[in-house]
């Protein structure tokens, strides 16, 4: 690192302390609507560090750490605790439960797979019909969410209701360079966030925004943008590498981002137009100091800054991500050097951040 | 849950493909070797067991057949880092994205079932179900490592560890057909303080989801005059017709058809009146679908017998079984054995055994 570009502060460093934390943040059920199970952990994590913490009206956790001085840039940073799951919806008695979908999941990949179900993380499975009993032709088809249930055994009836939600079994691990979970969409972010302000940027007014759900339409960052009222927002995700090979052997040209080359910064998604300004500034700082990064393609999909963007008069914002193969199934695969590269680059990017950003037109 | 769950669970931890039984046969020659006088292992890797009868040589032998053999996955490529693979067995490629596997390579890697996005498959396929040809294994490894560590034809393993549902039963991957790898133990270990007059051979079956390897050449080595085959049959569940379904939990099924001898099914369900043990009758107008199809077949032929055992989701990796039909079915084999008159063979008549 060169003199110009060494930082005032160290930039964190993921350790086993952190990844037994991501563990437990993978592991804990928190589908969208429910997710006290990880505003639990984060309350936790914030209380012995932040100036004020606060759970709103729909369940966000509020975090504010104050800057050394005052009339520092505010900034807000933003990552959801909220899942894709499950919602029990109709009691079938001995055992067995009709669900509904919550957030944007393919039906295709539920069937077979076992569950956790209610606080209580009742175990159960979600089954499928013998491929001896099928009809020709049955396996060209989908099976429709509403002919499936949950079977948690024949003892069922009082171990589970009706309104219970529930997420996909799959245990956290670490196979060799890569992470493996359920929800590491966006326990990521979330303890990406614990992180920062473990190592707080003095000169900067930091707003930590833990979402409530985001995969239902973006809604608890909505209210948590108004109410922190930030001048800069940065929503801090994972975002899909759909970088698998073509079936014909063609290039694959429509992969969103690459699993292992480093931090996503968003351009343009379906909700957000990124501020050139804050994009420039990743940019900037990854080159600067040899941190990896990628463009995420533009395209559909969106994060928390969808929502960010658009409150009072504007904020202008930007978004990171954690690449993530498999997201929305019972299992994500992202890379440690990729989680590492975003939390660097972010840190970095906020230390290098002062008022002068927004004096620039945009 | 019961005594046997232990056992049961450690079954379900090993792999055992059809045509590759040796760890799950290991395991299960150990449970064995205490309860039975002899073992030893077939030509083609099944394991016999046997238990001498008390009664005066030549004595009459049973076997008893539970089939070790587990479906799953075989590796047909690797392409950047990604296995691609066959099925074991028939597999459901509807049920396999995401499913957590054990890729039996130079060493033993864990990955998941995964799929390209739609974008990457063949037109026709979008927003269709899965084509196994398509899908992968991701082990989380840098392709260099894969590359290393895997090639085609090695065997890849379901590893959802099992899980205990509520109303004492198990879910997991290959209880087809570990459950009644169970039963036949639990039928051992009620027969240790039984005088029964006739040799026992309990027999894990090789190959039984692939070629009946083991149904059709344990018999001959061992000729019995009567065969009973244990595996698990189709419990009423989502999705399940009823019409071809059993209740789970609520008792064991004994086969009807032409794989069954009419006048042994007469004496099971004769016994399990008796003894109060409640069962459905399973009529098979064809193949069982049980080594009993390979067995009865076997050199001048055998009588034979089908027990089945309920169980949901059949070739999926959550595979739902009650272990108290488990029980029911071991105490079952156990209480026929011990009441088995020596000249059992000689009593049974076509023409006296009317369903």
């Amino acid at each position: 690192m060169t003199e110009r570009t060494k930082l005032p502060i160290p930039l964190p460093q993921i350790g086993a302390e952190q990844l037994a934390l991501l563990e437990r943040l993978s592991n804990a059920v928190a589908v969208s609507g429910d997710e006290g199970e990880v505003r639990a952990i984060v309350l936790e994590q914030v209380k012995p560090l932040a100036d004020e913490v606060t759970v709103d009206a729909l369940g966000n956790v509020l975090v504010t750490k104050h800057a050394a001085a005052p009339n520092a840039l505010r900034v807000m940073l933003a990552a959801h605790m909220d899942e894709v799951g499950f919602m029990l919806t109709r009691d079938d008695e001995n055992g067995l439960y009709q669900f509904g979908l919550v957030g944007g999941m393919d039906e295709r990949v539920l069937v077979g797979k076992p569950i956790l179900v209610g606080k209580s993380h009742i175990p159960g499975v979600i089954g499928a019909k013998p491929i001896h009993l099928q009809e020709r032709g049955e396996r060209e088809q989908t099976i429709p969410v509403e002919q499936l249930r949950i079977d948690i055994g024949p003892g069922g009836s009082g171990k589970v209701k009706v309104g219970d939600r529930a997420t996909f079994a799959t245990r956290f691990q670490q196979i060799g360079p890569s992470l493996v979970g359920k929800a590491l969409d966006d326990r990521l972010g979330v303890a990406m966030l614990l992180e920062i302000l473990r190592h707080p940027i003095p000169q900067l007014e930091l707003l930590l925004a833990f979402t409530v759900q985001e995969e239902i339409g973006l809604r608890g960052a909505r209210v948590a943008g108004y109410a922190l009222d930030p001048q800069i927002a940065i929503a801090v995700d994972s975002t899909p590498a759909r970088d698998l090979p073509n079936y014909d052997g063609t290039e694959n040209q429509s992969y969103n981002t690459r699993l292992g080359a480093g931090p996503a910064i968003y351009v343009a998604d379906s909700g957000t137009l990124s501020d050139p300004r804050l994009i420039r500034h990743l940019a900037q700082i990854g080159d600067a100091l040899s941190i990896p990064y990628q463009f995420r393609q533009p395209g559909g999909g969106g994060t928390d800054a969808g929502a960010i963007h658009t409150r009072r008069a504007g904020v202008p914002s930007v978004s990171i991500s954690v690449p993530g193969r498999y997201a929305h199934t019972p299992v994500l695969f992202a890379r440690l050097d990729d989680w590492q590269n975003s939390l660097s680059l972010l840190h970095a990017a906020l230390q290098r951040l002062t008022p002068d950003i927004l004096a620039q037109e945009r | 849950m019961t005594e046997i769950t232990p056992f049961l669970k450690e079954l379900l931890s090993v792999s055992g493909l059809s045509g590759t039984e040796e760890p799950v046969r290991r395991l299960i020659k150990d449970a064995w070797t205490p309860l039975v006088d002899e073992v030893s292992i077939s030509k083609l890797g099944s394991l016999h067991a046997l238990r001498k009868g008390h009664g005066p040589e030549p004595r009459p032998r049973l076997i008893l057949a539970a089939h070790m053999d587990a479906i799953g996955l075989m590796a047909t490529g690797v392409v950047n880092g990604l296995i691609r693979f066959t099925e074991v067995g028939g597999v459901d490629p509807r049920v396999l994205p995401g499913q957590f596997v054990t890729v039996h390579g130079r060493r033993d890697l864990t990955g998941v079932i995964v799929k390209p996005d739609d974008r990457s498959l063949p037109p026709r396929l979008r927003d269709k179900p899965f084509d196994m040809e398509y899908l992968y294994v991701d082990t989380g490894l840098l392709p260099a490592e894969v590359a290393e560590l895997v090639r085609v034809g090695d065997t890849i393993s379901f590893a959802q560890p099992p899980v205990e549902l509520t109303g004492d039963a198990l879910a997991g991957h290959t209880l087809d057909n570990r459950a009644s790898v169970a039963a036949v133990t639990i039928c051992l270990q009620e027969l240790q303080p039984v005088h029964h007059a006739w040799d026992v051979w309990a027999v894990a079956t090789v190959q039984e989801e692939e070629t009946l390897g083991g149904a059709l050449t344990s018999p001959f080595a061992i000729r019995p005059q009567l065969a009973i085959a244990i595996d698990v049959t189709f419990a009423r569940g989502p999705g399940s017709p009823e019409s071809r379904t059993y209740p789970l939990g609520k008792g064991i099924t004994l086969g009807f058809g032409p794989n069954v001898h009419p006048a042994i099914y007469k004496a099971f369900s004769e016994l399990a009146d008796r003894i109060d043990l409640p069962y459905s009758n399973e009529y098979m107008p064809r193949h069982s679908g049980t080594d009993a199809y390979g067995m009865q077949i076997v050199a001048e032929g055998i009588p034979t017998m089908v027990i089945g055992i309920p169980l949901r989701y059949m070739h999926t990796p959550v595979e739902v079984v009650s272990l108290k039909d488990i029980q029911r079915a071991g105490h079952l084999m156990a209480q026929f054995i011990s009441a088995l008159p020596a000249d059992f063979v000689n009593q049974i008549r076509w023409d006296e055994a009317n369903d």
